[in-house]
């Protein structure tokens, strides 16, 4: 029988080696999955990790990489300071899309003007639609005690409406032919995110994403407010003993995630996107989850989770190309890389016991 | 006199640590039997292997003649063993019968158990209702609770874990005559305490732990306390004298403080006025459950109160939280050390950025220096004899004692000009006892104000200048804590006035 | 416009369908919370429960079968979430997210190829005289099986936690892990049973909506159910009587708003489908703001991870 006895100390190598003991079971148990499904595993496995990176159609994949990574990196950064505290904002979808039609709509409204303040106004619009629709579930947490996971998840719904809404309304192409789906911000340089170095991927969004991630490094390690959210999240009580103010903690990680989503949303929709349209949203805001927690709530591991999630899901183009598989097995893939992970994850604060009999 | 229990060289290691080593001793049929021994002797895990809790790595036990082994409670609970927590098993949201129909293994129905509920509660003094939720129980009344759901079982052996830590001196009266009647009807009870003078006037034998092993018995009657302890300590013990002072200029005062608790089972604090001069140290006694967790929260400012409720050296601070009244020299230091004094998964330099970060400017614009608050760390460590084998060690990795000397070290580290501290001691070994309540006398004479809530009624004797009594989240009027007798003290946590 | 050809008795009977699958879920997360888990994975187990459902029903023909069929394999994929929570100690909230976008994924893996297809449909109760009464009849004897399943389960649940030894025993646990555990209680074993329950009545909740609501199998189709499924319990107060009037007034709200949609109102439809979840957090702010009396109602141990120490 095993047992699992605490550590008096969390085991710092088990915090660097279980993502990797995560992702090599995940890859063990989609290649399972894979040969069930009734496809050679080896070749599903290697099309999701390797073709995107180094195989033959590479230097077309590798741009993508780059062009899905940045938007999940920059909303896990913002969700990881949440989820160190305790604090459960999962509507970034949401923030993601309202920081998108914020954004836009704030361009749209100076459309065809091609001065230089067109893209700034957009981006800071967009950051504080995404700000201000986390904010939602913060006030509500704050007066009301309303919980926020559940308001957060709410408003995403309500923010795919306000999108369809909005394409099929007011922002709707008036040249388009009826569509529903806004002007394109590609064809508007003054409101477009380009692709920086053709077949990079590298835009705006991603030199920000990289910017942010350093930001975020610094503030974790060295500064009183890394200290605080740390504090804030293993011992409630013990940060209001020190001084944080619990309801401020709420406001401030809401509103950060909440404008980093927005921000991504809003980087998004002028680049990789180029428009809204009812289709816009494609679950950033859910994997970028998933990227919080592989990377450990840790700038420069959510930096890595980032690319290996974009990884997949350039890899799950591919085998839904050449395996004709549908794309929800890379989302399968996706959800068991966490449950994996989690379930390692005792190995960091337990060590196993083996004995034998009772 | 026949034996009911013997235990045969029980031994039980935890990673690190023997928690019992090799303890046999033997309990009478009704016999009260002490179980004496300081915080850490290894009381707790002994228990817990006779209430089937914890399984020995060896040696055996018999009861009432028959090889002895509950694999469950439930087993050592079918043999009639009966057992009463320190810390009680009791579910708040649940009302007493509830409470009581889950510890027992037939329960009959509500109706039936609540009538034997009053019978068993008439005939032992035990007045409760029933249909009470637990939560709204006094501390007192929640022992009842315990005592009434082992009576209904006919226990045999009745294990009782430090049962008057939450009583006040006229329930400790109460408790006894119940135990008493139970005794004379044939009951054992093994009765776990470290209050001496109690061993002494109730029970007929006493087997004494230190360091996990039996280390003497005696009969508590032939004993003198200071024998006693000196058994359970293992060294001569030397009580800190508190040198006489000048009381100076008052520091800190609170009129008429009233906080409405926001635990729905919490008590609301009302009209609390006292005044704390430098070098005066205050102590505040009471059984826990009165508010003094919402007093500690109000004064460390982790609630807001009316802004002149308090004011510290003449300026209004009831509206300030606690980083702007830690820069004014009110500092603090509350009952539980992890998950509120400390956080238990940082490291001890982490742990004193928590309360001394802004004072003692560990950083600049809110950037760490780590150099900085490693050394203060240390200087902690080293004024207060924290063992440790590092300052990057995790707090909860200290044993109690020494985590509560880095707890209040860290306080009177900065030079506190009201340092509020509650429970200094609690589950603190001897020794550190010793050390903490010097620290405290020695931060008083130096000109500090300092209050101390205890529901420690010797410690508070030892320590304090003035006395007082939190009572239904009442205070009495603080008196000169030289001139007041147990009695009264008894009266004032019953939340009568004395004149 | 025309609010004429909107019939209160129509309503209140598509109202009870439209309700059905939140209550199935709800009540099994109530059986859930009231052991002291919090599982956010709901959604995950709904869809979960749909296309499972969906698939035994249609390849066997017999919606009964479905309805096991989902009910077992949510309560399957529930003790994944079991497993992380209970014997590896992982974070509630984090292995609930999980479920959820796992469940969410292999329900799509696994619907791929039913999309399109009409499941058998359910035989509705049809009481002579009964059934056939004006008004009465088609809001109260007219309806499928499931709904007064629903409603019994209900019932039954009620009268567990109320009356039961082992209903006391689970709520004990809840409140207060720790003395549970030192009174000889199995905490573990009896978490894990309550999360499978709860896992098996979200997945007849979802199957609900894949055999009966809608009919048929598309991917997402839960569309946010599970999650006002766990809004509901808040709004109910852990009490179980209470989660039909939150299902019930919840169906109502999206009745009246698909109503509004058909006859035309002039507001644009998105607007109007926001309606359910703006509600779910009207009620859910409403419920909540009483801090006190939240605390005294929802189970004391609630998230809290229990490792014995011993």
């Amino acid at each position: 029988m095993i047992r699992l006895e605490p550590r008096t100390e969390p085991s710092r190598a088990m915090i660097a080696l279980t993502p990797i003991l995560a992702v090599l079971a995940t890859m063990i148990a989609g290649g399972i999955l894979f040969s069930v499904l009734g496809k050679n595993p080896f070749e599903a496995i290697r099309m999701i990790f390797w073709d995107p990176v180094l195989g033959e159609h590479a230097f077309y994949y590798r741009g993508q990489i780059l062009v899905k990574a940045a938007p999940l990196i920059m909303i896990a950064l913002g969700l990881s300071f949440g989820f160190r505290a305790g604090i459960w904002n999962i509507g970034a979808e949401g923030q993601f899309i309202m920081g998108a039609v914020i954004g836009a709509a704030a361009g749209l409204a100076l459309y065809p003007s091609q001065s230089i303040f067109v893209y700034p106004i957009m981006l800071i619009a967009g950051t504080l639609g995404g700000m201000l629709w986390a904010l939602i579930p913060a006030y509500l947490k704050i007066k009301f005690n309303a919980n926020e996971i559940l308001v957060s998840l709410m408003l995403v719904y309500v923010a795919f409406n306000f999108l369809a809404g909005m394409v099929t309304g007011p922002l709707r192409d008036p040249d388009g032919f009826n569509f529903p789906e806004s002007r394109s911000f590609q064809q508007w340089d003054a409101a477009s995110n380009p692709e920086l170095i053709a077949g990079s991927g590298i835009h705006w969004g991603v030199l920000m994403t990289l910017g942010l991630v350093i930001v975020a490094y610094i503030v974790l390690t060295r500064h009183i407010f890394g200290f605080h959210i740390r504090l804030a999240g293993q011992s409630p009580r013990a940060a209001k003993f020190g001084g944080v103010n619990p309801n401020k903690m709420i406001a401030i990680c809401l509103g950060l995630s909440g404008a980093l989503a927005g921000m991504a949303g809003l980087y998004e929709v002028t680049g990789p996107a180029g428009k809204l349209t009812t289709t816009f949203p494609l679950g950033y805001g859910f994997t970028a989850i998933i990227v919080a927690f592989l990377g450990r709530l840790h700038p420069i591991g959510i930096l890595l989770a980032g690319l290996l999630l974009a990884v997949t899901y350039v890899g799950g183009d591919v085998i839904q190309a050449n395996l004709s598989l549908p794309k929800a097995s890379i989302q399968v893939f996706q959800g068991m890389l966490l449950f994996f992970l989690l379930a390692v994850d005792v190995l960091v604060h337990f060590r196993l016991r083996f004995k034998r009999g009772i | 006199m026949s034996k009911l229990l013997r235990l045969n060289g029980l031994t039980k290691a935890y990673p690190g640590v023997i928690a019992n080593n090799a303890v046999s001793f033997d309990i009478g049929t009704g016999e009260i039997h002490a179980l004496l021994g300081e915080n850490g002797a290894g009381k707790s895990t002994l228990v817990k292997m006779i209430y089937g809790l914890v399984k020995p790595d060896s040696g055996e036990m018999e009861f009432a003649g028959q090889p002895f082994a509950p694999s469950e409670p439930r087993a050592a609970r079918q043999s009639g063993v009966a057992m009463v927590f320190q810390h009680f098993s009791l579910f708040e949201a649940l009302n007493v019968a509830e409470n009581i129909a889950l510890g027992m293994e037939n329960p009959p129905r509500s109706n039936i158990l609540s009538k034997q509920i009053r019978e068993v509660s008439a005939k032992y003094g035990l007045t409760i209702d029933p249909d009470r939720l637990v939560g709204d129980l006094s501390a007192g009344e929640r022992q009842r609770v315990e005592i009434i759901r082992c009576l209904l079982q006919d226990p045999k052996l009745l294990i009782m874990d430090e049962p008057t830590s939450v009583l006040t001196p006229q329930e400790v009266d109460t408790l006894f005559i119940t135990l008493r009647k139970l005794q004379a009807e044939g009951t054992s009870i093994l009765y776990i305490s470290h209050k001496l003078d109690e061993i002494r006037t109730l029970c007929e034998h006493a087997t004494v732990l230190r360091g996990g092993k039996v280390v003497g018995t005696c009969i508590p009657s032939q004993e003198t306390a200071k024998s006693l302890a000196e058994m359970m300590v293992g060294a001569k013990l030397q009580t800190p004298k508190k040198a006489a002072t000048e009381l100076g200029q008052p520091l800190l005062k609170l009129e008429n403080l009233s906080l409405q608790s926001k635990d729905p089972f919490g008590t609301s604090l009302r009209n609390i006025t006292f005044m704390l001069r430098a070098g005066e140290i205050l102590g505040i006694g009471g059984v826990a459950g009165n508010g003094q967790d919402e007093l500690m929260l109000a004064l460390s400012g982790e609630e807001l109160v009316d802004a002149n409720a308090i004011s510290l050296k003449g300026e209004f601070i009831g509206q300030l939280g606690p980083t702007p009244r830690r820069m004014r020299g009110l500092l603090a230091a509350p009952e539980e050390r992890l998950g509120h004094a400390a956080a238990p998964d940082m490291s001890l330099t982490e742990n004193s950025l928590l309360t001394a970060f802004y004072r003692q400017r560990l950083g600049r614009r809110g950037f760490v220096n780590k150099q900085a608050s490693e050394n203060f760390t240390k200087a902690i460590i080293q004024q207060f004899d924290v063992r440790t084998p590092g300052i990057t060690n995790t707090a909860k990795s200290l044993s109690g004692g020494n985590l509560q000397k880095f707890v209040v070290g860290r306080e009177i580290v900065q030079n506190p000009t009201v340092f509020v501290v509650n429970q200094p001691t609690w589950g603190v070994d001897a020794a550190a006892a010793a050390s903490i309540r010097q620290a405290l006398l020695e931060l008083a004479s130096n000109g500090a104000g300092v209050l101390v809530i205890s529901q420690d009624l010797d410690e508070l004797m030892e320590v304090s200048d003035n006395f007082a009594v939190l009572a239904e989240g009442r205070l009495s009027k603080p008196q000169n804590a030289k001139g007041v007798t147990v009695e009264e003290i008894g009266l004032m946590m019953g939340g009568s006035e004395i004149a | 416009m025309d609010f004429s050809s909107i019939s209160i008795v129509s309503l209140l009977a598509t109202l009870m369908v439209a309700a059905t699958p939140i209550l199935l879920a709800a009540i099994g997360e109530l059986v859930t919370e009231k052991s002291g888990v919090l599982n956010l994975g709901v959604e995950g187990m709904m869809i979960f429960g749909a296309i499972c459902g969906f698939i035994a029903a249609v390849e066997t023909g017999s919606p009964l079968i479905g309805f096991i069929a989902a009910a077992a394999g949510a309560a399957a994929l529930s003790l994944l979430f079991a497993i992380l929570t209970q014997y590896l100690l992982a974070n509630q909230v984090a292995s609930g997210l999980a479920l959820t976008l796992f469940g969410l994924g292999l329900a799509a893996l696994l619907g791929h190829k039913y999309t399109g297809i009409k499941p058998p449909s359910s035989p509705k109760l049809d009481l002579p005289i009964l059934s056939d009464l004006p008004v009465i009849g088609p809001i109260l004897f007219n309806h499928d099986y499931m709904i007064y399943f629903s409603i019994l389960l209900v019932a039954v649940v009620w009268y567990f936690l109320k009356f039961t030894r082992k209903g006391l025993v689970l709520r004990a646990v809840g409140e207060n892990h720790d003395a549970a555990h030192a009174l000889g209680y199995k905490v573990i074993r009896i978490r894990v049973l309550a999360i499978m329950f709860g896992g098996a009545c979200a997945g007849m909740g979802g199957a609900y909506l894949s055999l009966i609501r809608v009919p048929q199998w598309t991917e997402g189709m839960t569309a946010g159910a599970g999650w006002i499924a766990l809004a509901i319990v808040v709004f109910a107060s852990w009490k179980p009587w209470r989660i039909i009037l939150g299902a019930y007034l919840f169906g109502g709200v999206t009745i009246l708003q698909l109503n509004l949609q058909a006859v035309g109102v002039d507001i644009p439809v998105s607007y109007l489908s926001m309606a359910p979840y703006l509600v779910t957090i009207i009620v859910l702010v409403i419920m909540s703001a009483d801090r006190k009396r939240a605390s005294l109602n929802a189970p004391a141990s609630l998230g809290r991870i229990f490792h014995a120490s011993n």
